[in-house]
């Protein structure tokens, strides 16, 4: 994809025919508002269908498995959201770390002189790119609920224990006026306390990490492969080490390349989070579809979903434009 | 990022040079400098751990013949890839009636004829789109039935590899002419209708797919005037429509951008109107430069159609499960099962990809073409 | 080829044919010749298709009736098969026609969300299923654990009351697929599985190949009357689905048969010659024949037929009458007189 020319249309000379254009769209997008608000009014009038964000107060009564807000069914519709919101970003945030992670060094394999590094990065790109990531995530979820020992015979390493209930970890906690680690405890039926990443939980991390990182890694190796040879040269010929050839010259013209193309793979994971709904991971998607099911409110819940995306859609391209401007500065 | 000491030599792929001697070959690529030494070493122990115990549970211990007993008999030790020789036609076909299923298989080898035939004669323009919509025609046709004495199979019964293949398709072909209108919109001189079109755009790549499917599935209805009601799989097609469009039309843009400034002016001095040059000089270049991207922006929605199990339209994903779910014989093989529907998409993703990257090469050095 | 393609596009959109309905559901029934019923995906006794994609089940005979009734065939059903995210939408767009699908009956429900119940034909109550290995006796063993659920039931909520009452901590493993969350439950994942107690004991029929791997636990946590459900703003397909309910009930009481119905409508009581429309014409008040309810108990048979065919002796799952017993027998059903 070119990259936006940063030419703006230039205005068109005022004519009677294009505000007559103009106001036609205008009509009809209102028209169309116009006749949908019509109809909703309509149908939920004549099916007694209840309607109104009041809901958002009145107690949700559905528990939400795992989050780091404490929450409970008795708390009411906003916070539940609230709480999906946080998950969503919870392991959407660590999976762009992992991937990122996984993505450079996949990346940086693909251009390796070594035929077998090559060989295994160029599969695993081939391979995960090309099958459908929701089919990656429920084989995931699936893999991870066979091979994991069931409460009973959970594996135990000190103080953690992994099992089919997910990993349980010792956490602290403000209890009592001081600090102190809730350690899990293993009982006759269960494994309580403590911290747990849930196999749901790991399942989409897993599966985001994974195939985001397929698609980083060509970013990232075509963003190294835009810097071209003559520019080492010149670099070496100048009398920079190898560190200030790559923090100086290659890194600077690299990350250009890579910003961009690396926002889109991040707000498409942030995007893909909500598959979440399908491995059974409470994000805000899954939290608005259970709500929606319980309070009648669809329009409302849905609503809700699209709002929150676009602001953190928002919020991403911000941050990226941030960081794109720091790392142009931290390099020059 | 950490970059390796040997970044020159790893910077540029090296180009195949005729082996002198397997000896030079292997030390070329395989053992050039210690790095590359340890990560042989490294990855090829790895290989030796990990591959013999695979084909062994892959091949050497599968069960192939479609027997429960046998396979779990073999569990944990080999593959039961009785699953798929069982349970083929229900993960390809869905929940497709069983006398007609000769009408599902062939609507799904004229979608792929169709999809083939786009990749043989891609430059045939007006036949191509004539003929894709042949074949989407006979395909619903095929399916649908209620002609010459074809029972009617209702939609609620389509699924698998035709449903797959089907919404990948017509999503395209119904999203193309949205999104020349949009991305033209986009770049158009008039305020309102650039940033109608602008805000469509960001608005709707900015929210994920099981979102604007849950819109059509729960509120479409509720849009439309009291009594219509229009069929999901119909509700579906144009989340899909309208999602990919957005996209598509960013596509675009990038195409019309990369137009020289002087072929609008010589169109301005030929006296064309918008609409002409537009139509006769714009869009065919655009196209023609973005038709790798459009090559996997059709990837990308083959593979988002998986999605639509979420709202439960049983494609090849959901046919999967719900071939599995409700059989006790076997419902344990799961595994062998995801491998074998994860074949197929992989198959048609990948040879499509290898296609777009073929044609964007010969963009490159084909002037003519 | 701007003309091949406005053609092709017409062509298009002819074959998208839109179903069109009108205002009234009885009507718009008549014209297209069929029911369409919503029903479960598949639950042994409620409704389920067998390998030749016939339906059975308790829900699934209620709709039966329904065509006999207004249809004079039994065979005129649609079904489509919802799962519980589909539930609402397809009743409230009119995507079917009534939703006769194990719905627990609520005042959100009923008051809130467009439609209305008709008559419950099924009393059930909130079980777990547990794996018998496990070892797990009672509610109190769960506290703790991992409990599986479908989401927007009432289950989940009754589920979460039930703990939240009793101050026990408990991690719920939520899905909105229902096959996604009965296969996160055989995997392992959870310790328990609940929802409608019936339903449960039809799961296991299914779940595992020796039944005797899962059992039900003995407590009941919730009330759970199951009752096929309309559309709001169309009163007479609204009576016209109760009294079909309310016929079989009453058939039971009258101790009218499939088999025995053309022979009861002469030689029957006073009031099953009522129903059955010989001495009186109960049909036209609610805009059908005369004959509706005697064709409706000669398709399906009286609602202790229906109960024993599906779930009752006669079926795998041999359940008692229990609650669902005539309200003479000391069970819940109470038809009001139809006269």
């Amino acid at each position: 994809m070119s990259a936006p020319s940063s030419r703006r249309p230039s205005a068109a000379p005022f004519s009677w025919r294009n505000l007559c254009y103009q106001g036609a769209l205008l009509a009809l997008l209102g028209g169309l508002l116009f006749y949908i608000a019509g109809n909703v009014q309509s149908n939920l009038q004549a099916k007694g269908i209840a309607s109104g964000f009041d809901f958002l107060l009145q107690p949700a009564g559905f528990a939400i498995g795992e989050g780091v807000f404490p929450y409970t069914a008795g708390d009411a519709y906003w916070q539940a959201f609230l709480l999906g919101i946080e998950n969503t970003l919870r392991v959407s945030g660590l999976a762009i770390l992992a991937s990122m992670l996984i993505g450079s060094l996949l990346g940086l394999g693909r251009l390796s002189n070594n035929l077998l590094v090559r060989g295994v990065c160029t599969a695993y790109v081939e391979i995960f790119r090309n099958i459908p990531l929701l089919l990656q995530l429920l084989a995931c979820y699936a893999l991870l609920t066979a091979l994991l020992p069931g409460i009973d015979e959970a594996w135990q390493f000190g103080h953690i224990y992994l099992s089919k209930s997910g990993l349980a970890l010792p956490v602290p906690q403000w209890l009592d006026g001081h600090w102190q680690i809730d350690y899990p405890q293993r009982h006759r039926f269960a494994i309580a306390g403590g911290a747990r990443l849930t196999p749901e939980f790991l399942a989409l991390f897993l599966g985001l990490s994974l195939y985001t990182s397929a698609y980083l890694a060509e970013v990232i190796r075509a963003g190294l492969e835009s810097v071209g040879k003559g520019q080492r040269e010149a670099a070496a010929a100048l009398g920079l080490s190898h560190a200030q050839t790559v923090r100086r010259v290659i890194l600077p013209q690299a990350l250009r390349v890579i910003i961009p193309p690396a926002t889109n793979q991040f707000s498409s994971l942030i995007k893909s989070s909500s598959l979440a709904i399908t491995v059974g991971y409470p994000d805000l998607v899954s939290i608005a579809n259970t709500s929606l099911n319980q309070s009648g409110r669809a329009i409302e819940c849905i609503t809700l979903i699209l709002l929150t995306y676009l602001l953190l859609s928002l919020l991403l391209s911000g941050l990226m434009g941030m960081f794109n401007r720091r790392a142009q500065r931290w390099a020059s | 990022m950490a970059l390796s000491p040997s970044l020159d030599s790893e910077i540029r792929r090296p180009r195949p040079r005729p082996a002198r001697g397997i000896g030079r070959w292997l030390r070329h690529n395989l053992f050039a400098d210690r790095l590359s030494i340890c990560l042989t070493l490294l990855i090829g122990a790895l290989l030796l751990y990990c591959l013999p115990p695979l084909v062994d549970w892959a091949i050497v211990k599968a069960v192939f013949r479609s027997d429960s007993a046998a396979c779990r008999l073999a569990a944990g030790e080999g593959a039961c890839w009785g699953v798929v020789a069982e349970k083929y036609p229900a993960i390809l076909l869905g929940r497709y009636p069983p006398g007609e299923q000769w009408r599902a298989v062939f609507a799904s080898a004229l979608l792929l004829a169709a999809i083939v035939a786009t990749c043989r004669w891609i430059n045939a323009g007006k036949i191509l789109i004539f003929g894709g919509l042949t074949a989407i025609f006979g395909a619903f046709a095929l399916l649908r039935g209620g002609w010459a004495g074809l029972t009617v199979v209702d939609s609620s019964l389509w699924g698998g590899l035709p449903l797959t293949l089907l919404l990948a398709i017509v999503t395209v072909l119904g999203a193309c002419p949205l999104a020349v209108l949009l991305a033209l919109g986009r770049r158009s001189q008039l305020p309102v209708i650039r940033r109608a079109c602008g805000g469509f755009i960001e608005l709707v790549r900015a929210v994920p797919l099981v979102s604007v499917l849950l819109l059509v599935a729960f509120l479409l209805p509720l849009f439309l005037p009291a009594g219509s009601s229009i069929d999901v799989l119909w509700r579906v097609m144009i989340g899909l429509v309208l999602f990919a469009a957005a996209y598509l039309a960013e596509v675009l843009r990038g195409g019309l951008q990369s137009i020289p400034r002087g072929h609008l002016e010589a169109a301005a001095a030929l006296g064309l109107s918008y609409w002409q040059t537009q139509i006769h000089v714009v869009l065919p270049q655009a196209i023609r430069a973005t038709l790798p991207a459009l090559m996997n922006n059709f990837i990308s929605v083959i593979k988002e159609t998986s999605l639509v199990t979420v709202v439960s339209l049983f494609e090849l994903t959901g046919a999967l499960n719900l071939a599995l779910i409700g059989d006790v014989e076997w419902r344990e093989f799961y595994v062998e099962a995801y491998l074998f529907v994860a074949a197929i998409y992989w198959l048609l993703c990948f040879s499509l990809s290898r296609y777009s990257q073929r044609l964007a090469l010969r963009l490159r050095t084909d002037r003519s073409f | 080829m701007n003309k091949t393609l406005v053609t092709a596009g017409l062509l298009f959109l002819s074959l998208i044919s839109l179903p069109a309905q009108a205002g009234k559901t009885l009507d718009s029934i008549r014209q297209r010749g069929e029911v369409i019923c919503g029903v479960n995906e598949a639950l042994v006794g409620f409704s389920v298709a067998d390998a030749k994609g016939e339906w059975h089940g308790i829900d699934v005979d209620v709709c039966r009736a329904i065509a006999a009734a207004t249809l004079g065939d039994a065979r005129k059903v649609r079904w489509v098969p919802l799962n519980k995210m589909q539930l609402f939408p397809a009743l409230q767009s009119g995507e079917v026609d009534i939703l006769s699908h194990n719905v627990t009956w609520t005042m959100t429900r009923d008051a809130a969300m467009g439609m209305h119940f008709t008559s419950i034909v099924f009393y059930d109550g909130q079980g777990f299923m547990v794996a018998r290995k496990s070892g797990i006796q009672s509610l109190r063993d769960l506290e703790n654990t991992d409990i599986c659920v479908q989401s927007g039931t009432t289950t989940e909520k009754n589920l979460s009351d039930y703990f939240r009452a009793r101050k026990m901590k408990f991690r719920s493993v939520v899905f909105a697929n229902f096959e996604a969350s009965i296969k996160a439950f055989l995997s392992g994942r959870c310790q328990s599985y609940t929802t409608d107690a019936t339903s449960l004991l039809s799961l296991i029929q299914r779940a595992s190949r020796t039944p005797g791997d899962y059992v039900v636990l003995p407590e009941l946590i919730s009330k759970e009357p199951l009752s096929p459900a309309v559309r709001r703003g169309d009163d007479e397909w609204f009576a016209i689905v109760k009294w079909v309910i309310n016929a079989l009930i009453t058939a039971e009481e009258e101790g009218i048969t499939q088999a025995n119905v053309e022979q009861q409508k002469v030689h029957g009581s006073a009031s099953a010659q009522r129903l059955l429309g010989h001495q009186e014409d109960t049909g036209k008040l609610i805009g059908l024949d005369r004959e509706w309810a005697a064709r409706a108990i000669a398709a399906v048979g009286n609602y202790g037929e229906v109960f024993d065919r599906n779930l009752g002796a006669g079926s795998p799952l041999n359940l008692p009458r229990g609650l669902n017993r005539l309200w003479r027998d000391g069970g819940l059903l109470y038809a009001p007189p139809i006269r």
